[in-house]
C-alpha cells in the first residue's frame, strides 16, 4: 500500500496532510511545532497550494476560516499559547460551520512555559478554548503512525460534521522519529453546497455567525448541539489492553499512554493484573470503554495537574475508585516510577493477594 | 424613457439596518451598483465586519461571509488564497479595522493581498452605541470621551489612508466622501478602481470612506453632512495617496 | 414627464434627496408617517423635475427611482 519511511511526528504529520489534499497552510512559528510550518513551507510551491505565514495566530486561524469557508482544506499547526490565540476563530468555526483542522502540539504551561511534552492543554482542547457552547472532536495520537493516519481522518471527520477538528500532539511525540507507513495521496474535489465561490447558477450563500434574534440563535443553537450529540454517539474511540481480567486499570493518552504500556508490561510479568485503558478521542471522551468495568481501580497517568481525570471520573460508577499520578513542567515520569505506584496502589487496596 | 436611476439589481428586498442619513447606506448602494455594471455578481464575495455593517449580508445577491470583529483581511487573505479569480471585497469600519484589526490590515498589505478594502471611518464606534475609536476626532465627545478626545490619554487619530498607503505591498489608497452628489460619484470612482486592480491581480487597494453617522455624532443628518465638510476634512483631507497605476506591478 | 419615485417604507426622513435637488421645489417632507415611524419625503411638483436623477444618487436607502420621459401612467 503506502510508503514505508523513518520520519519525525511533526514532519509526518504534514506529509500526511498534503497527501490528504490540504495544500493551504496558514501558521506561525512556535516550538514545538514549526516542523509542520516548515515542512509546507518547502512543499507547498511544488504542490501549487498555499503557504502563507501570517503576523500572529489570531490571524492565521481566521485566514483557515476563509479557506475552509472557500469549500477547501486548510490546516493550521501551533502549540497551546497559538491556541489560545485562535480561540475565538476555533468557537467562529464551529458557529460557521466550517471545517478545518488544527493542530496542537502541546507544551509545559502556564503562560510562556517550556517546549518539551506536556498535556496540560487538556481543558483547552475538550473543554472548548473560546466562547460559547461548542465541541469539536479531538484526536490524540500517540505515534507518529497515528499522526498520518489522525491527519487523514481529522479532515474526513471535519467535513463529515462540518465543525473544525483538533488533533493534540505534544512537544515530545513531535519530535520523536519513527517508520511509518505512508498512505498514498489522494485529491478530494468535493463541491460543498455552502461554500462561498461566487454566487454562479445558484443563489448567494451566506456564512455568518452573527444571531438575529435570541429565538432564531437558540433555534440554531439546537442545531449545532443536535451535530455534537451525533458525535459524541458515533465518534468515540479508544484502544483497551488486558481489561477483562485486570485490578487495575491505566487510563493515559497520547505519550503518557507509551510509558504507562511499559509499566502495565512490567506489572504483568510481576503477576499484577493490571490492563490500559488508552482514550484516542479525548472529545468525545470514550466513555463507553468504562463500560462492564465497574469493579476495578482506575489509575490515571497525565504530564499536568489532573485533567483527563475528571473525565474519567464522570465515566465510571465509583469515582473513589479513580486515583491519579502526574508529572509538570515538562517532566516525564519513568516506566519504572508508573511501575511503583502501581505498586503502592496494589498495597493500598489490599490487592497484591492476588499475586 | 430611459431609466436614470433604478434600485440595484444586486440589493435585495432587505431594508437597510443603518440609521436614517448614514453614510453605509451610499457606500453599500454604491458597491452594489459596481458589482453590477462590473458584471462581477457570480465572481464577488463580501467579506463583512462586526459593526453597523454586520448584517449587511442580507441585503447583497452574492455570497458574502460575516468575519470575527477585526479578522475580515485575515478571512479575505483565505478566500483570496483560495480563489484568486474571484473577486473578495473586504468592507470594514474604523472600529474594526483601526483598532481590533490594525495587525491584520496592515500585514495584509505588507503581503500585498490582491482583495480590495472599503473602510468606512465615521470616527467612531456606532453600533456598540457611540464609544471613541482611533479615528475619533480631538475634543469630539464620545461616550468614552465624554469631556472630549484628549491626546494625553488616548493619542491622535489615526489617518489610514496614509498610514497604508506607506506599506510597499499596498497599491492604491485613496480618501473620499459620501456627504454630496461630487463627493458620492467621486467615491463610486475610486471604489471601482480599486476592485478593477484586483481583477487586474494588482496589490493590495485600499478606499478610506470618510462617512457621516448623524446619531453618533449627535445631530441631524443635514448636519452630519455639513460637519464632514467642517470637522472630519481637517483631520481626513481627501485625495489620492498611493496610485500604481494602470502598468504598476 | 419625467418621473420620481419613492418606496415612502424605506425612506428614513434625512432630508437628503430634498436638500440636493436642483431645482428644490420638486421634493418635500411628507404628512403621513411610515411603518418605521418616519415622515418620508413625497414628491411635490412632478413637473419641475428634470430627471438628473440626485435625490436618486444620494439616498442611503436606495428608495428613490427616477424615469425620463415617462410614458405610462403612474398612480
Amino acid at each position: 500500500m503506502g510508503e514505508k519511511v523513518f520520519m519525525q511526528g511533526n514532519m509526518a504529520l504534514a506529509e500526511a496532510a498534503i497527501r490528504a489534499g490540504c495544500k493551504y497552510y496558514f501558521g506561525y512559528p512556535i516550538t514545538p511545532a514549526s516542523e509542520i510550518l516548515e515542512y509546507y513551507a518547502e512543499k507547498m510551491p511544488e504542490e501549487n497550494g498555499v503557504f502563507v505565514q501570517a503576523e500572529t495566530e489570531v490571524s492565521a486561524s481566521n485566514m483557515i476560516a476563509g479557506v475552509a469557508a472557500a469549500g477547501k482544506r486548510a490546516m493550521m499547526a501551533t502549540s497551546g499559547p497559538g491556541i489560545s490565540l485562535g480561540a475565538e476563530a476555533i468557537s467562529f468555526m464551529c458557529a460557521a460551520q466550517l471545517p478545518a483542522v488544527l493542530v496542537n502540539v502541546m507544551r509545559p504551561g502556564p503562560g510562556d512555559g517550556d517546549i518539551v511534552a506536556c498535556q496540560g492543554d487538556y481543558f483547552q482542547a475538550v473543554k472548548g478554548a473560546g466562547h460559547g457552547d461548542y465541541n469539536t472532536i479531538v484526536l490524540a495520537p500517540y505515534s507518529a503512525q497515528e499522526m498520518v493516519d489522525f491527519a487523514f481522518e481529522a479532515f474526513e471527520l471535519a467535513e463529515k460534521y462540518r465543525n473544525p477538528v483538533m488533533i493534540l500532539s505534544d512537544g515530545g511525540l513531535a519530535k520523536m522519529m519513527e517508520s511509518v507507513e505512508l498512505p498514498d495521496r489522494i485529491t478530494p474535489d468535493i463541491q460543498f453546497p455552502w461554500a462561498l465561490t461566487g454566487a454562479k447558477n445558484r443563489s448567494a450563500n451566506v456564512i455568518t455567525t452573527c444571531a438575529k434574534s435570541p429565538k432564531q440563535w437558540e433555534e440554531y443553537n439546537l442545531v449545532l448541539q443536535e451535530k455534537f450529540k451525533k458525535m459524541k454517539d458515533a465518534e468515540q474511540k479508544w484502544e483497551s489492553y488486558k481489561t477483562e481480567d485486570a485490578d487495575v486499570i491505566v487510563v493515559a493518552f497520547g505519550i503518557s499512554a507509551r510509558i504507562a504500556l511499559s509499566a502495565v508490561k512490567m506489572a504483568r510479568e510481576n503477576n499484577m493484573k493490571v490492563g490500559m485503558i488508552r482514550p484516542i478521542t479525548l472529545w468525545p471522551f470514550p466513555e463507553k470503554a468504562f463500560k462492564g468495568l465497574e469493579d476495578k481501580y482506575f489509575f490515571v497517568t497525565e504530564l499536568n495537574a489532573g485533567q483527563m481525570v475528571e473525565d474519567v471520573r464522570l465515566s465510571v460508577k465509583d469515582k473513589e475508585k479513580v486515583s491519579f499520578y502526574g508529572r509538570l513542567g515538562g517532566m516525564t515520569p519513568t516506566p519504572k516510577e508508573l511501575y511503583e505506584k502501581l505498586i503502592e496502589l496494589y498495597k493500598e487496596h489490599k490487592l497484591d493477594a492476588n499475586i | 424613457m430611459k431609466v436614470v436611476y433604478k434600485r440595484p439589481e444586486l440589493l435585495t428586498d432587505a431594508h437597510f439596518s443603518y440609521c436614517g442619513g448614514c453614510g453605509h447606506g451610499i457606500i453599500n448602494k454604491l458597491l452594489a451598483e459596481i458589482i453590477e455594471e462590473e458584471k462581477l455578481s457570480e465572481k464577488a464575495i463580501l467579506v463583512w465586519p462586526i459593526g453597523c455593517s454586520v448584517y449587511a449580508d442580507q441585503n447583497f445577491k452574492v455570497d458574502s461571509i460575516c468575519a470575527l470583529h477585526g479578522r475580515a483581511p485575515s478571512v479575505g487573505t483565505g478566500l483570496k488564497r483560495a480563489l484568486p479569480e474571484n473577486a473578495v471585497i473586504v468592507y470594514q469600519g474604523d472600529g474594526d479595522l483601526v483598532s481590533e484589526g490594525m495587525a491584520e490590515i496592515m500585514h495584509a498589505a505588507i503581503r500585498g493581498e490582491k482583495f480590495s478594502v472599503i473602510f468606512v471611518n465615521n470616527a467612531i464606534f456606532g453600533m456598540t452605541g457611540g464609544q471613541m475609536a482611533p479615528t475619533t476626532l480631538l475634543g469630539q465627545e464620545t461616550t468614552t470621551s465624554p469631556y472630549g478626545r484628549k491626546v494625553e490619554t488616548s493619542g491622535y487619530p489615526v489617518k489610514m489612508a496614509e498610514l497604508i498607503s506607506n506599506v510597499q505591498g499596498c497599491y492604491f489608497s485613496e480618501r473620499v466622501y459620501v456627504n454630496n452628489p461630487k463627493n458620492i460619484m467621486n467615491a463610486k470612482k475610486a471604489i471601482r478602481k480599486a476592485i478593477q486592480y484586483q481583477m487586474e491581480g494588482k496589490g493590495l487597494s485600499f478606499v478610506e470612506v470618510v462617512s457621516q453617522c448623524p446619531t453618533g455624532w449627535g445631530v441631524k443628518p443635514l448636519d452630519s453632512l455639513k460637519m464632514v465638510e467642517t470637522e472630519m476634512s481637517k483631520e481626513y483631507p481627501l485625495g489620492v495617496f498611493k496610485d500604481m497605476g494602470v502598468n504598476g506591478n | 414627464m419625467n418621473l420620481v419615485k419613492i418606496d415612502i417604507e424605506r425612506c428614513k426622513e434625512c432630508g437628503y434627496c430634498i436638500n440636493f435637488c436642483p431645482k428644490k421645489v420638486v421634493l418635500e417632507k411628507g404628512t403621513s408617517i411610515n411603518k418605521r415611524g418616519y415622515y418620508p419625503a413625497v414628491v411635490a411638483k412632478q413637473e419641475e423635475c428634470i430627471a438628473c436623477g440626485t435625490c436618486a444618487k444620494v439616498c442611503p436607502e436606495a428608495a428613490i427611482e427616477v424615469i425620463k420621459d415617462f410614458e405610462g401612467q403612474e398612480v
